[in-house]
């Protein structure tokens, strides 16, 4: 079984978030990029299936040169061969979309993974356009899953309980946490991992479906009236919830 | 001209509460860009599609087919975009929701049009749509636009305000749409409901606990409280990681995020990736033993004090004050 995972670099989940000076997009200074989390789901999956069906799993990014330490990071979990598509400047997810399509196109998986999505700019895009794009059918945020011979069948997270899809392969899944424990690389292999081969692709020429106008931080005004708590201070609390905030 | 088309779910006998925020948000669009708006469901029942005429909606399209009756995203997806392209809609909302954000990028894509995902906010410029999108979990929001003519959106849940205007009559049209079984590759075979245990995504008011909680035995202190709130109870990403709550119940950057009427955070300290997923709520409350919590910095109540203590009061004066 051959198996693409879709990656991609995005800030760690603790880092602040402050603009950049175009005011778009945001200041990368002092940031400490890595896979982005839900990815590590899609990885181990992969990684899983062929230690049980034996193939190869492939791991891809679109982004810039410095996307490749993702990659790095893919090949020291164990992935077979690392792709970086060359992305232009001020790109987005429809770009993204369009040129794992055609890299798909061109290595034909039979399953192919992505995170439930980038947690930076949270849009749960890939998976679905994907898909369409391919003609194939796709499961999003998907926590369980088993693959048959030419089928899978997956449990997708929904409001208030789980989804059962059974969709025909070859077939895009989306991967949410709780699917699996993601390894850690081990020493020799991120020393390993440096001196693997990196394939290197020209993106597509596609221009972007959407422009970002303005990024901002939001600075909701909190009322941050703090309270103790005697007795007194809890009968306040549900007064203010009840009268001023009218909540309860 | 075109139109705007509002995707729109049943549930029982009524329609999704996010149903109406989407139709509502598409009225006032239809309004301010002087067009007409449309609904479409797909199996529809009359009795769900009339709780419409409150909310100004007088056309409303019933996609039927019977390669429908099974839920699948693909056939799902190809029934709106043949809908959109019959009544020559350019403007597609949709819920922000678990089906919605799994439909909306393939019927975009259908049409290779734009799309933008989870918008928190959709005003129009110079005659044209600009959305404005959360990202990095909250910790920033982008104003964007869309460049292609026909134009898709998400709408987050709980954040569209359902406003009911002038009763009208509705006209229920029927639409039959072209599916082929062949190209329907996925299907949705079984659901399974968590029953009577309320979930984050869907709840007025959430009350959360954090490592503060100390394990998972001393959880029901949470429960109880969300209990006389009528809320639902979650976790940050410390408790979910150590195995005492199920991933469904975390809040933040890795798990869900949230916009609830209330947000009860007990034991919470206030990490970064905790307040991306719950910082959209309209009303903060934290109750924390540390002054010094970053909590405290975010929220429009706090307590300080120690969870044990507090939280059976709270409940209990609560519980008093509903009586």
């Amino acid at each position: 079984m051959n198996i693409l995972v879709c990656i991609s670099r995005v800030p760690d989940t603790a880092s602040r978030i402050f603009v950049g000076t175009d005011g778009k997009t945001i200041d990368t200074q002092g940031i400490k990029f890595v896979v982005n989390p839900y990815d590590e789901f899609a990885l181990e999956e992969a990684l899983r299936l062929r230690e049980k069906n034996g193939g190869t799993v492939t791991a891809v990014v679109v982004d810039k040169d410095v996307a490749k330490d993702v990659l790095r990071t893919a090949l020291a979990m164990g992935v077979d061969k690392a792709t970086l598509i060359k992305a232009k400047d001020n790109f987005d997810s429809y770009y993204v979309a369009k040129n794992l399509a055609k890299y798909a196109q061109q290595i034909k998986p039979d399953l192919i993974f992505v995170g439930r999505q980038s947690v930076d700019y949270d849009s749960r895009f890939i998976a679905s356009a994907l898909a369409e794009l391919l003609n194939l059918p796709s499961v999003s945020v998907v926590s369980k899953l088993t693959v048959e011979n030419d089928k899978i069948i997956a449990e997708r997270d929904i409001e208030g309980g789980k989804e059962i899809v059974e969709a025909k392969l070859p077939c895009v899944i989306s991967a949410q946490k709780g699917l699996n424990e993601p390894r850690y690389p081990k020493l020799p292999d991120i020393m390993k991992a440096k001196s693997k081969p990196i394939e290197e692709i020209e993106g597509l020429d596609v221009t972007n479906k959407v422009t970002i106008l303005e990024m901002s931080i939001p600075t909701k005004q909190r009322i941050g009236k703090i309270l103790g708590s005697e007795d007194s201070d809890i009968e306040e609390l549900v007064k203010l919830l009840h009268e001023e905030a009218k909540v309860i | 001209m075109g139109k705007i088309l509002a995707y729109i779910e049943g549930n029982k006998e009524v329609l999704k509460r996010t149903s109406y925020e989407v139709v509502t948000a598409a009225r006032n669009l239809a309004k301010d860009l002087n067009i007409d708006f449309f609904a479409a469901i797909i199996n529809g029942s009359e009795e769900q599609i009339s709780t419409l005429k409150d909310f100004g909606v007088n056309n409303v399209i019933n996609i039927k087919h019977e390669l429908l009756q099974i839920p699948s995203s693909m056939s799902f997806a190809e029934a709106i975009y043949q809908v959109a392209k019959a009544e020559n809609a350019n403007i597609i909302l949709f819920s922000a929701n678990a089906n919605g954000l799994e439909i909306a990028p393939k019927v975009s894509i259908k049409f290779d049009a734009g799309y933008i995902a989870d918008c928190i906010g959709l005003e129009i410029v110079e005659n044209s749509i600009i959305a404005t999108k959360p990202v990095y979990a909250g910790k920033s929001i982008i104003k964007t636009k869309i460049e292609s003519d026909i134009q898709v959106y998400s709408l987050r849940p709980n954040i569209f305000t359902a406003t009911k205007t002038d009763s009208v009559e509705i006209k229920i049209s029927d639409f039959t749409p072209d599916l082929n079984q062949e190209k329907i590759q996925s299907k949705v075979i079984d659901i399974k409901k968590n029953e009577g245990k309320l979930d984050v995504l869907e709840a007025d008011i959430i009350v959360s606990g954090g490592r503060g909680i100390k394990g998972p035995e001393n959880y029901h202190l949470i429960e109880s409280l969300a209990e006389v709130l009528g809320g639902a109870v979650g976790a940050s990403r410390a408790v979910v990681d150590a195995g005492w709550r199920p991933h469904s119940e975390q809040v933040g950057q890795t798990g869900k995020t949230v916009s609830p009427t209330l947000y009860v955070a007990c034991g919470i300290s206030g990490a970064i990736q905790h307040l991306a997923g719950m910082s959209s709520s309209k009303i903060i409350v934290a109750i924390n033993k540390d002054k010094d919590a970053p909590i405290f910095k975010v929220c429009d109540y706090g307590i300080i004090g120690d969870i044990f203590d507090v939280i059976p009061k709270l409940t209990n004066k609560i519980k008093a004050l509903k009586q």
